[in-house]
């Protein structure tokens, strides 16, 4: 993977900008020598890492308006990082820049209940959101995995999705406003506590945008009622395409459960081994349904899925009977990464999406591909939503391994753009598939995103070398116009 | 809104719209973009000429199963309610056709609503219009045709220019192909009412319907004027929770929301198709159809939606449990925007002279402009529609 070549004036100058950036963020909150950098080098993306020139962590929004300023003022590049749990590298560090951490930002401003939101620093974890408002019944939707260490600020930098997307939206839909500082250090508040705000949508178009359009300050989120009851169900199949059945007659019924999730055979074996969550080990395919919701809904509900799915000849229909045993459903699942993980040295996780009707082909196709790059692969599966999770079991000492991992990480994700589907569901572009952009989107489309950034980022300073597969100036296109999608300036830098 | 010998384009293909803005920008001309004309009233376009959609008005892809659905953006709202009714789905955010309110003999569109970002009462539970555009094609205001998005309920791939397409105006780009997220239909709805509250008392029973886990899909209040206005007539105020879903849980949910109401007086319950038509004349705002008075949409906290009204003289009915008010009044567009800004909402002027949306300012002003110069730098589609008052 190919970074921006970095800039050796700005090498040179590093003793210059740490003594800069300690002006504008005085006591420990530049850290500058090699060791104190380490823990910066990579994200939840680990296979990449680059030692980063400085890290300035600011505790107010002065000192990260400041310090973006003086970035601008002096060309230097910025890489924004919550907890850096992203999964796709959107905080990989660059040589020549500098990471701009907003762990410091870890208080919670306000509770309003009355307007069911919640105002909340950048850097508080997602989990800690849910953890000041539960007892008062209250929580905040979107569940990514890494909910107990990712931040606010990263999720809305990455659009974060979760098991319970498919009801409940990503964090995109549980968003009222935010605060930004842009390059030029300007601050601009989006959105508040109303639905809808004045002018363009720009709240939704900064949420998702992996840090390329501004450093998220202040997050104002949506607070939902808990449910009064959750109820999860363990549905298995003898085959993938029956357990795919299943799930479009259910939503067909018109049940839209809380979480729909698929295991197939790998996945299952791998979970059960680590977590004993009591799977049946019979079957091919597994599916988690959680329904919530008053008790009344959860009971008939929940007769309604199961007999759907003994339609489609399920041989294990069992409902959770209490919250215990609906997390022990869930224990396999929550698990399945780190269960992989003990099967096989490494793995590496992908994150298409497809339209739901494509799985049994889709899953048939990447088993084949696993035979003919002698890779193995063990699938999890947002069925809900068809958010695939093929997690490819490679071994990073065996030379050759990591390179064929990719390789069929990316032909999983072009089959999924073939299929109708999308490069990444939850986890963002970041530099993992950005050179597979081309699959989705012709330089037309990506002309016009990069026009986006240039509004807000003119000298292209913030998260440079993330999500587009092409360096384009901003003053080239301004004056490109893409004939019939085909290259305008062959000739520019490709990374 | 242009002279009517404003001439009138009528692609019949997104090709088509591309080589028309193209040719128009070229030669320096302004278009406006017209889906079924309805909403036409709001903000002041001033162009040379209109660009009508009404030919891009069929559906390309409906998959149930899949819970998506694209479609040319010319094609009528109420043909996709018919189409998505049949395969016992709906358009989850309830959209708004707004026709007869905005006094307009044009028949809402898809495209219309989503460049607008109109929602109705479900708003509060399932999302706005732009929580539910899932991707999209469009020609910019450079001519040029970009798509953004996908096809899937659940992508994150490139910039969220879905949420930018929604509540632009049609100002940014000219959508020629949209792909939206459908849901499973309510199986049944009620609607428990309360009578004779104040805007006060409404707005804290709102509140607490919403804070409890009963799952309420709108909260709407009618103050005794607008209640006492066709269609519903009533002699007092009127505070109006739905209840959808399966029927036993509706009838457990609703039991449960009489019992967290109780202290705000006699209850009344509307079923099915009672509830649904009392819901559809919310979402139209029937009560104001004919009043000569301007009239204003203000979007504001829930909880506040009630004190915003009192800084401003005039008849307010209440949605999104008190987070939307449409709100008839003769007072000057200033003292209605500072009001909404004062309590850290907007206000927009839907029907009346003058500039339709709050002013916006500093940064984010100089912000906006550069992204619709991103996007249309020679300002040919739809001038004037943002002015701001």
């Amino acid at each position: 993977m190919k970074m921006p070549l970095p800039d050796a004036d700005l090498m040179a100058r590093k003793g210059e900008i740490v003594r800069a950036l300690q002006r504008l963020v005085p006591g420990e909150g530049v850290i500058g020598d090699p060791a104190g950098l380490v823990p910066f080098q990579s994200d939840g993306l680990s296979a990449y890492r680059q030692t980063p020139l400085a890290v300035v962590l600011p505790e107010t929004v002065e000192q990260v308006s400041a310090v973006l300023a003086w970035c601008q003022a002096n060309g230097v590049k910025v890489v924004p990082r919550g907890a850096g749990t992203s999964l796709s590298g959107g905080a990989l560090p660059l040589e020549d820049g500098v990471v701009l951490g907003m762990a410091k930002f870890n208080r919670i401003l306000e509770v309003d209940l009355a307007n069911r939101c919640a105002v909340v620093q950048p850097g508080v974890t997602n989990l800690a959101i849910t953890g000041a408002v539960e007892a008062d019944g209250f929580y905040y939707a979107p569940d990514p995995s890494s909910q107990i260490a990712c931040t606010i600020g990263g999720n809305v930098a990455e659009n974060s999705g979760g098991v319970h997307c498919l009801k409940y939206g990503l964090t995109t839909n549980n968003l009222l406003g935010c605060e930004i500082v842009l390059m030029s250090g300007e601050v601009v508040r989006l959105g508040g506590k109303s639905f809808d705000a004045a002018g363009y949508d720009l709240l939704g178009l900064v949420t998702g945008s992996e840090g390329l359009l501004g450093v998220v300050t202040e997050v104002t989120v949506r607070l939902l009622r808990k449910p009064e009851t959750a109820r999860a169900m363990l549905l298995g199949f003898p085959t993938v395409e029956a357990a795919g059945g299943a799930v479009g007659d259910i939503i067909a019924a018109g049940v839209i459960p809380a979480g729909m999730e698929m295991m197939d055979k790998p996945a299952i074996d791998a979970a059960e081994a680590f977590v004993h969550a009591g799977y049946p080990m019979d079957c091919e395919a597994l599916l988690i349904v959680e329904l919530d919701g008053p008790e009344a809904e959860c009971a008939e509900l929940s007769t309604h899925v199961a007999a759907l799915a003994e339609a489609r000849g399920a041989t294990t229909v069992r409902t959770s009977s209490n919250d215990a045993e609906r997390l022990t459903f869930w224990a396999g699942r929550k698990a399945a990464f780190p269960a992989v993980g003990r099967i096989s040295p490494d793995y590496y996780c992908m994150d298409g999406t497809i339209p739901r009707g494509q799985l049994p082909y889709v899953l048939g196709a990447i088993t084949q591909m696993g035979l003919e790059y002698g890779l193995g692969v063990a699938n999890v599966f947002h069925a809900g939503d068809g958010n695939l999770h093929p997690l490819i079991l490679y071994d990073a000492d065996q030379p050759g391994q990591l390179e064929a991992a990719e390789a069929f990480g990316a032909d999983i994700l072009k089959l999924c753009v073939a299929v109708g589907g999308v490069l990444t569901g939850e986890h963002g572009v970041g530099v993992e598939k950005r050179d597979l952009m081309g699959e989705m989107f012709n330089e037309t489309d990506l002309a016009c995103q990069q026009r986006l950034k240039c509004a807000f980022d003119p000298d292209l300073l913030l998260n440079p070398g993330k999500v587009f597969p092409r360096l384009h100036r901003c003053a080239e296109l301004g004056r490109v116009h893409v004939h019939r999608g085909a290259v305008a300036f062959p000739d520019l830098p490709r990374f | 809104m242009p002279d009517v010998a404003a001439p009138t384009h009528a692609p019949k293909t997104a090709a088509e719209v591309a080589e028309r803005v193209a040719a128009i920008g070229e030669a320096g001309g302004t278009l406006e973009i017209v889906g079924g004309g309805t909403k036409r009233s709001i903000g002041a376009v001033q162009a040379a000429a209109v660009l009508s959609l009404a030919g891009l008005n069929k559906v390309i892809d409906y998959a149930p199963e899949e819970l998506v659905l694209t479609a040319q953006p010319g094609v009528k709202l109420s043909t996709l309610e018919k189409l998505v009714a049949a395969e016992g789905q709906m358009l989850p955010f309830e959209p708004p056709h707004l026709g007869k309110l905005l006094h307009s003999k044009g028949r809402a569109t898809l495209g219309g609503t989503l460049a607008a970002n109109l929602s109705g009462p479900r708003r509060i539970r399932v999302g706005a219009a732009r929580d539910h555009l899932l991707g999209f094609a469009a020609v910019s205001g450079r001519g040029e045709i970009v798509k953004a998005g996908g096809k899937v309920v659940k992508n994150v791939t490139g910039y969220d220019l879905s949420k930018l397409m929604c509540g632009s105006w049609g100002t940014l780009a000219v959508m020629t192909e949209v792909t939206i997220k459908v849901l499973p239909a309510a199986r049944g709805e009620a609607t428990l009412l309360l009578f004779d509250l104040d805007d006060r008392r409404a707005g804290e029973a709102m509140g607490r319907a919403l804070n409890a886990p009963i799952d309420v899909s709108a909260a709407a209040h009618l103050p005794r004027a607008a209640a006492a206005r066709a269609p519903l007539k009533a002699k007092m105020a009127v505070t109006a929770l739905r209840l959808e879903g399966f029927d036993a849980s509706v009838a457990a949910r609703f039991d449960t929301l009489a019992e967290t109401l109780r202290g705000f007086g006699h209850v009344q319950r509307l079923d099915g198709a009672l509830s649904s038509e009392f819901w559809g004349q919310v979402r139209e705002v029937e009560a104001f159809h004919k009043d000569p008075r301007p009239l204003w949409r203000l979007s504001v906290p829930p909880a506040s939606g009630w004190q915003v009204v009192q800084a401003v003289a005039g008849e307010p009915l209440y949605d999104w449990g008190g987070g939307l008010v449409w709100l008839l009044t003769d007072q000057p567009g200033e003292t209605v925007r500072a009001a909404a800004r004062a309590h850290g909402g907007h206000a927009a002027l839907y029907r009346g002279d003058g500039p339709a949306f709050a002013p916006l300012d500093g940064p984010l002003a100089a912000l906006t402009a550069r992204i619709k110069a991103a996007f249309d730098p020679k300002g040919v589609l739809n001038p004037g529609r943002l002015e701001q008052g």
